[in-house]
């Protein structure tokens, strides 16, 4: 049961599930408004209210609205919207804001549909209820779920608003006209503002979705306009509240000291020295873990203090035995060889065009290439962190979470509490990544809070969070080729290897999904005659989880270098032979060819496989790098293309080597085709994020076990991108497109890393098929293994 | 024990255990949460303040090794500087998460006011102490030469 209510990337069936009345009235019943519903419409919002502490936008009075089957949900204008009667106008944001300007665009959507003044917009962050429908801020869907019942919501709030005009001045609705926060009328100039209607128009019925007419694009005020963000001016401040920057009356302070392997468990607990430390109070024992992971703390014990430096002093002295558990074995080095010797064997078939084998065996040139890629961390700069507060009756939680309502119901488990009594307040995140769409930091928080009956803060230090993560999985692959006389590819078998995110929910599944099948090795767009896509077992022995593009790193990474390197074998430029593998501009659907692919949650019909926008965007990038252009000595370009999140995107990638093999990028160029987009800017600035995320992980990243335990904790051991190595330039271009909008907080992360090492290759011949390049403290290139170039 | 610490110009009584790094005693003693832990080694520049003018991490600075001196944090740091960084991040949305920016902030201020025209390479050296998960170092490098035509 549990199960149904994770999403295990890509989940299968609906987009956004809807949901109606009841649980709305609850929600609002639990905090006081009972009695006050039939008043609450919609001009007289919350917004107006002075407590600011109810800040969702009320229920709307008039029976159920017809706007609860729209196309993503629930598009009942006052779920998203409330206008005071000073005319402020407070958009509701049900998404998590973790840098992808989530509020910005949500508020876009809304804004310019219903006509706002952009100046009297405030954002609301809904806490985590049903009401909304899908809460899951992961999977760079935000947008796609919401853009058509947000702009749904906004037009029923301005047909209303004119309604309500047009009733009070006894004229035609046709000739009343919203526009920048007021409604005129054209014959006779009367003006009225949306306060002075909201009262009015909240009486009226909501209209029927046939009865309101949305913008068309060249009428669009807000929508794909570089409209700036709203966060932005508090964080330049200090200001906004993160989860770590929670504070309640009577808090007091917990750090946890967990068991070093997952499952592991907590034997005798000395904790005389702790409890020396000045400023400690307790400590509170947790119970161990039990497979499946879920989203259950890890066990421990927990230090509290009187601030948080107490605390982390307090587990220092804090003498543990813990025992073994079932991956007290786990050794990174011996599991690497493990996989790599399943990838080398038949696997289960998960897409099978032709027949590959034959065609293997029938070609002029045969290459076979093996690849890793380790764990990874996502380490957002803000560690998971959550503050509790338990009452007897009612638990109130306010903390970075991607999914409040996967934290609200994973509490409701654990605690064994009715989920009408529990409150998720989701605040800004400092970075996730899909860290935090796994709450068991919450639900350490919620425990210890009951244990101790006091509200708590719970903050992971980096140690914790490099230790004791979700970890994106490691990957063994094998690939092979088959080319004909002329060196055109006849025969493409790719053998991925990686243990499941599903093993974190049901225990011993070691199976790869269809979901993570299809990010990249199910979804491969080539033209080839022959395709066989195979998966082998592999078991987990730390808790897997989401990590920015999620399988799409590993997979990318293999089946673009591959292309490169039949490129390379076959005597060919590798753009050219790259385009020629993605074939003619066609539509593909691998459910076809034997494979189940989710598509990302999105039907196949509304959003094909277009290899043609594939090869659009890679000439697109090439162009902007000067694929072809002389390079200095040292210097080389590499290219990949991927669709991912629905969105098309291709990276040149250009680096710099000298003899001693100090490596630089003096430049990365990438085309985006991302459907409809919503803010320009923003799109940029998640390419050149997600491209340096991938760069960062492919150079540096490594997250490694022995005897069961992570053996990186902090920076130094764990290394990520700094300004210094970071590009020197880089240019995005967006492709101008009406189509729906598709996800760009994902795809500019898989391209990267094979982008980076085809232009290594070109730059030494030093062919990377294992990452990472440099790890935590190399600096510089091994060029003792070049291959001609 | 208690010391007195002065902070954006104002002295401030702290109660803290002796040795507390600066970081906590702003954070969970002063409820000043501007300033942001990341780390608490000194690797990743979050904690960034300015102690009598020099960038400082907060997370490995005992608060008691600092009475006397000028301490302050993004909520008080004012200036020609910062007021020309803030209008720059502000124009770029340089920013993501922003969980990290005071600290980006606070170091980018200092460089300014140390150096009213710095190039790449004076931008880097400031800056590679700070870490940006986002990865917002492209807008950062672009915006401080923003600012300093702000300035």
């Amino acid at each position: 049961m549990f199960l149904e209510n994770i999403n295990v990337i890509p989940r299968q069936g609906e987009p956004a599930p809807s949901v109606s009345g009841p649980a709305v009235i609850s929600n609002l019943s639990r905090r006081g408004f009972v009695g006050l519903s039939g008043a609450l419409v919609l001009g007289v919002g919350l917004a107006g209210c002075s407590s600011g502490e109810e800040a969702e936008a009320p229920v709307a009075k008039a029976g159920p609205s017809p706007l609860t089957e729209v196309k993503g949900g629930d598009a009942t204008p006052s779920l998203w919207i409330s206008i005071a009667d000073t005319g402020a106008v407070a958009i509701t944001c049900h998404r998590s804001e973790m840098g992808q300007q989530v509020w910005t665009a949500m508020a876009q959507i809304v804004a310019d549909e219903l006509e706002a003044d952009w100046d009297d917009v405030e954002i609301v962050q809904a806490l985590g209820h049903p009401k909304y429908g899908d809460q899951n801020t992961d999977g760079s869907r935000s947008v796609r779920y919401n853009f058509h019942r947000l702009r749904v919501a906004g037009a029923a709030m301005r047909t209303m608003l004119e309604r309500a005009a047009a009733q009070q001045w006894n004229a035609n609705v046709a000739d009343c006209r919203a526009e920048l926060g007021e409604v005129l009328h054209t014959a006779s100039g009367q003006r009225a503002t949306y306060g002075e209607l909201a009262a009015a128009a909240g009486q009226l019925q909501v209209p029927a979705e046939d009865e309101i007419t949305l913008k068309t694009r060249d009428q669009w005020r807000y929508i794909n306009k570089d409209i700036p963000s709203r966060t932005v001016p508090k964080i330049i401040r200090g200001e906004g509240e993160f989860g770590i920057d929670v504070r309640r009356p009577n808090m007091v302070y917990a750090v946890v000291a967990r068991p070093p392997q997952v499952f592991g468990g907590t034997g005798t607990v000395n904790d005389a020295a702790a409890l020396q430390v000045p400023g400690v109070l307790q400590t509170v024992r947790l119970p161990d873990a039990s497979p499946p992971a879920l989203f259950q703390p890890l066990g421990g014990v927990a230090v509290i203090g009187t601030d948080t430096w107490a605390a982390i002093q307090g587990r220092n002295a804090l003498d543990v035995q813990w025992t073994d558990g079932p991956n007290a074995d786990y050794e990174s080095g011996a599991f690497e060889q493990a996989m790599m010797e399943t990838a080398r064997t038949e696997g289960a078939v998960r897409r099978n065009r032709g027949d590959t084998y034959a065609a293997l065996e029938a070609a002029e040139t045969r290459l076979a290439s093996e690849y890793y890629a380790p764990h990874l961390s996502q380490s957002p700069m803000e560690p998971p962190c959550a503050t509790a507060e338990w009452t007897g009756d009612t638990l109130e939680c306010w903390a970075c979470v991607q999914d409040p309502q996967a934290t609200r119901a994973t509490l409701a488990q654990l605690l064994g509490i009715e989920p009408d009594n529990i409150t998720v307040h989701a605040t800004w995140l400092g970075g996730a990544f899909g860290r935090k769409s796994k709450p068991d930091f919450v639900a350490e928080a919620a425990m210890i809070a009951r244990e101790i009956g006091r509200p708590v803060k719970v903050t992971w230090t980096r140690e914790d969070e490099v230790r004791h993560g979700y970890y994106h999985s490691v990957s063994a692959q094998r690939l092979e080729g088959g080319l004909d006389a002329d060196g055109n590819c006849t025969a493409f078998l790719h053998r991925t290897v990686f243990p499941p995110i599903g093993s974190t929910f049901a225990p011993g599944l070691a199976t790869p999904t269809d979901g993570e099948m299809g990010l990249g090795a199910t979804d491969t767009p080539f033209a080839t005659p022959n395709i066989r896509v195979e998966s082998g077992d592999a078991e987990a022995h730390l808790r897997i989880g989401w990590l920015r593009s999620v399988s799409n790193i590993y997979h990318v990474f293999a089946v673009q270098s591959f292309a490169a390197e039949m490129a390379v074998a076959a005597g060919r430029d590798q753009k050219d032979y790259l385009l020629d593998l993605i074939g003619e501009p066609r539509t593909l659907d691998p459910n076809a060819e034997g494979a189940t692919y989710p598509n990302y949650d999105a039907s196949i019909e509304e959003y094909p496989i277009e290899t043609g926008r594939l090869s659009n965007v890679l000439n697109i990038a090439a162009d902007m790098a000067g694929w072809g252009r002389d390079m200095p000595e040292g210097h080389g370009i590499g290219l990949a293309v991927h669709r991912s999140f629905l969105s098309y995107v291709a990276t040149a990638v250009e680096v710099a080597v000298d003899a001693d093999g100090n490596l630089s990028i003096p430049g990365v160029w990438l085309a985006v085709d991302a459907g409809t987009v919503i803010n320009p800017r923003h799109v940029r600035a998640q390419m050149e994020g997600g491209t340096i995320y991938g760069l960062s992980n492919a150079l540096y990243g490594e997250i490694s076990a022995r005897d069961g335990a992570v053996i990186q904790d902090n920076f130094p051991s764990w290394r990520v991108m700094r300004m210094e190595e970071a590009p020197r330039a880089f240019e995005v271009e967006i492709v101008e497109s009406n189509t729906a909008p598709a996800g760009v907080g994902e795809p500019g992360t898989p391209p990267a890393a094979p982008a980076l090492t085809n232009a290594i290759y070109n730059a030494t011949g030093v062919r990377i098929r294992r990452l990472p390049i440099l790890g935590p403290n190399g600096r510089r290139l091994s060029l003792g293994d070049a291959q001609e170039t | 024990m208690a010391v007195t610490l002065n902070i954006n110009g104002e002295d401030k009584q702290v109660d803290a255990a002796e040795g507390t790094p600066l970081l906590w005693v702003l954070r969970d003693h002063l409820q000043m949460t501007g300033t942001k832990f990341g780390c608490g080694v000194a690797q990743c520049g979050a904690c960034t303040v300015h102690v009598d003018g020099s960038p400082t991490r907060a997370c490995v600075t005992p608060h008691d090794a600092l009475e006397g001196a000028a301490i302050t944090t993004i909520e008080g740091k004012d200036g020609a500087a910062a007021d020309a960084i803030r209008s720059a991040w502000e124009a770029a949305d340089v920013p993501q998460c922003g969980y990290c920016q005071s600290g980006q902030i606070m170091a980018a201020v200092a460089l300014l006011e140390e150096n009213a025209s710095p190039s790449d390479a004076d931008i880097d050296n400031a800056m590679s102490g700070n870490i940006c998960r986002c990865a917002t170092y492209m807008s950062i490098r672009r915006a401080i030469k923003d600012a300093a035509t702000r300035l």
